[in-house]
């Protein structure tokens, strides 16, 4: 009995139930707004817990990044969730509503499903395609399920945003391509030189913009950094930074001897490397190549040191250039990325959908096949010198003919998209055939086996 | 029997190049996969079908042209191969295969019977001539491709456009590293080749050497060659140079093959058009 009610309870839960999103992004609020409600690690859990005890939530979960504050939930009074949510959000953070409420989006339903889909796919992420984001949201939901205050619908709302994440990054292009000035650089290099390993780089001036892309080149495998800089103990102090080698600015020509890759951004007027000096230097490296990456503005390097055999030379607009063409095939590929979240959104709900009309279903065919087993019984009771073959016919009579009566009916309930609708048939169905709520024991029963076998599994879509 | 292994493996090279061709468009790891399989697949065909006939003709099957091409074909399936286990080149297939398809459907369509050898070709060094030449040039057609892609690739790189062709080569220095192997392994092999070459040429004609066209036009695509290898480690010619003359040395090599036997007439034509 405290099964059956428990099982009640449940389902009552599920059905009617709303996904709901509240919150702000980067595209909805400033940086100041977005530090401002942002939630700690080590306050999430505190967090989840308060958010738990709002009566109008079922099941939540928060994800807070730079980018984002957002709260999902599951609710069955939207309305004054969304308002018990930005409530809390403004208690939660002592400050007031009024603030940061033109900042705050709420999405309801599909809305949220969509919503959820994309953020996870990165569609929504400031740099679009980046990657971190679906382990920030693979956190949110890890630290929910921790303090266990995500359900059955979060749950599979989760597994199906990383699922979608995983087609769009195998079935589009949207993390392809580097998008940095400083990515595209190292991009080249591997172009050049295949892997960077046993590459050696020379920085000329010590400036920001060459640490920076260095620090790329670095994480990118290049082994050694060479600093030159026309203050000396400039250079060294960067050359300590990536435990690199200093060399005085007068020796730039014999350091060119050894490098691979050199990135130049000093404040110098005229030309700091030329031509002629190159030529010269490429006969004593037997021709092996070299990369100068020119970020300096104006420029340190001779634009026909470019010309030279085995020299490539990319200044700072050419670099640009490049990232800017990757960013336009990325937002090509976000257009196909949509796509699979519409198909996967609309798959959801119907879903969704099905959780309303299931039970009924499942109540219809039991109440149709206990008839169909009496009645056979009664039948056979009368005839006991019939044959296995016989009875076995008269089976398969009586259950097709309690398929055919049932195919339009439950097709119709299955295609149902309309929810005042489907309501109705529910209704009719279960007063004309006087269905007892108790077949959602077994509905419960089967819903809990069709979990474990349609999850997808978190590794691969991670 | 054994064309029947033939006939299977050139089909197979030829679904081998669709594969290849599919992926170089579309970039899926998956087909890189597939065709490399049916690569393999292919080659084991075509190595029955070497094999075979070398025993229903009970000699080495590179006495004629059918079976020079074959012979050919396999040999560079063989070393897209064993690239494919050192190097992660995997877009080599997309440019090695379609030149053994090529290879194999001009085989197919010459005639294809066993006759009795010609008593010149009944030597110990005739095989081993043939062996030695082919897969020199087998491994000049790796140089070959290396240097294609490499002059495609640099000028992506040098014209600052790195769009769809440059993301499908490899990097510049993988490419001009594998035409120099290829160069280094070859080059002796031409040279032996040539040298029994020589020796069976003693045994069958009375001398070593005797001016025809293909022995000049051999003679010619050995300087070409060792003039790259003699520039690359000397003066350390590298990168675009050594990829041109890749490519005028391997023109000249395949003169000789073909050229030579289809246009100019001399002692070695005898052997091919039956």
């Amino acid at each position: 009995m405290f099964w059956f009610n428990l099982s009640l309870n449940l389902i009552f839960c599920l059905i009617d139930m709303e996904l709901l999103v509240v919150g702000l992004n980067h595209k909805t609020a400033p940086i100041e707004i977005r530090e401002c409600l942002a939630f700690p690690e080590d306050k999430m859990e505190d967090a989840l817990d308060k958010v738990h005890t709002l009566p109008s939530l079922k099941e939540n979960m928060i994800v807070s990044t730079c980018n984002r504050v957002e709260v999902y939930a599951a609710t069955r009074e939207t309305e004054r969730a969304v308002r018990d949510l930005k409530e809390f959000l403004s208690q939660y953070h002592s400050i007031p509503l009024k603030e940061f409420e033109r900042s705050l989006y709420a999405h309801v339903g599909e809305e949220a499903v969509k919503h959820i889909f994309r953020v996870a796919s990165s569609l929504d992420s400031m740099v679009l395609g980046e990657p971190q984001i679906l382990g920030q949201i693979k956190e949110a939901y890890d630290f929910s399920q921790q303090v266990k205050t995500s359900g059955l619908i979060l749950h599979r709302l989760l597994h199906r945003a990383f699922h979608v994440a995983k087609r769009v990054r195998t079935e589009t292009k949207i993390v392809v391509g580097a998008i940095s000035v400083s990515s595209v650089a190292v991009e080249l290099a591997e172009k050049i030189f295949g892997a960077l390993e046993k590459k050696t780089v020379l920085l000329i001036g010590a400036g920001e913009m060459c640490e920076l892309a260095a620090r790329h080149l670095v994480s990118g495998g290049a082994e050694k950094i060479l600093v030159t800089n026309r203050t000396y103990d400039r250079a060294v102090s960067l050359a300590q930074e990536f435990k690199g080698e200093a060399i005085p600015f007068e020796d730039m020509g014999q350091g060119l001897k050894r490098v691979d890759i050199v990135i130049s951004a000093t404040d110098s007027p005229r030309y700091l490397i030329q031509h002629e000096q190159i030529t010269k230097v490429m006969k004593d490296r037997r021709q092996k190549p070299i990369f100068f990456i020119d970020i300096a503005d104006p420029r340190d390097i001779e634009p026909k040191v470019g010309d030279i055999e085995n020299v490539y030379l990319y200044n700072i607009d050419d670099l640009q250039k490049v990232a800017n063409e990757n960013i336009k095939d990325r937002e090509k590929e976000a257009q196909k990325a949509e796509a699979i979240v519409q198909e996967e959104m609309v798959k959801f709900v119907s879903w969704y959908r099905s959780l309303d009309v299931t039970p009924t279903i499942v109540a219809l065919r039991k109440k149709f096949e206990e008839i169909r087993k009496k009645e056979l019984e009664k039948t056979l009771s009368l005839h006991p010198d019939l044959s296995d073959r016989e009875r076995k016919s008269l089976e398969a009579l009586t259950s097709a003919i309690i398929n055919k009566i049932l195919h339009t009916p439950i097709t119709l309930l299955k295609q149902t998209n309309e929810e005042g609708m489907a309501d109705l048939y529910l209704d009719s169905l279960h007063a004309l055939f006087g269905l007892s709520e108790k077949s959602l024991e077994i509905f419960l029963e089967k819903l809990e086996e069709g979990k474990e076998k349609e999850e997808p599994n978190l590794e691969d879509a991670l | 029997m054994n064309i029947y292994f033939f006939k299977l493996a050139s089909f197979l090279y030829l679904f081998g190049t669709l594969a290849y061709l599919a992926y170089i468009i579309f970039l899926k790891e998956v087909l890189s996969k597939i065709a490399a399989t049916i690569v393999t697949v292919g080659f084991a065909s075509h190595t029955l079908a070497i094999l075979t006939r070398y025993v229903e003709a009970g000699h080495t099957p590179v006495t004629d042209l059918y079976e020079s091409l074959s012979f050919f074909a396999w040999m560079i399936i063989g070393i897209l191969l064993i690239v494919n286990l050192k190097y992660k080149v995997k877009v080599l297939g997309a440019f090695l295969t379609p030149i053994a398809l090529i290879l194999v459907l001009f085989a197919f369509a010459l005639p294809k019977g066993i006759f009795p050898l010609a008593p010149a070709l009944k030597s110990f060094w005739h095989p081993l001539h043939v062996i030695f030449a082919f897969l020199g040039n087998a491994l000049f057609t790796l140089t070959f491709c290396c240097g294609v892609m490499y002059l495609i690739q640099e000028h992506q790189l040098k014209s600052k456009r790195l769009g769809a062709i440059a993301k499908r080569l490899p990097p510049l220095n993988l490419l001009d590293d594998l035409g120099y192997q290829s160069l280094k392994f070859g080059f002796p092999l031409l040279t032996l080749g040539i040298i029994t070459g020589a020796v069976w040429a003693e045994y069958a004609w009375g001398s070593y050497w005797n001016w025809d066209p293909k022995e000049t036009w051999s003679l010619i695509t050995w300087l070409l060659y060792a003039a790259l290898l003699h520039q690359r480690l000397t003066v350390g010619w590298r990168g675009r140079k050594a990829a041109i003359m890749a490519i005028v040395g391997f023109l000249a090599a395949l003169f000789t093959f073909l050229g030579v036997n289809l246009l100019l007439p001399g002692l070695h034509t005898y052997a091919n058009w039956r």
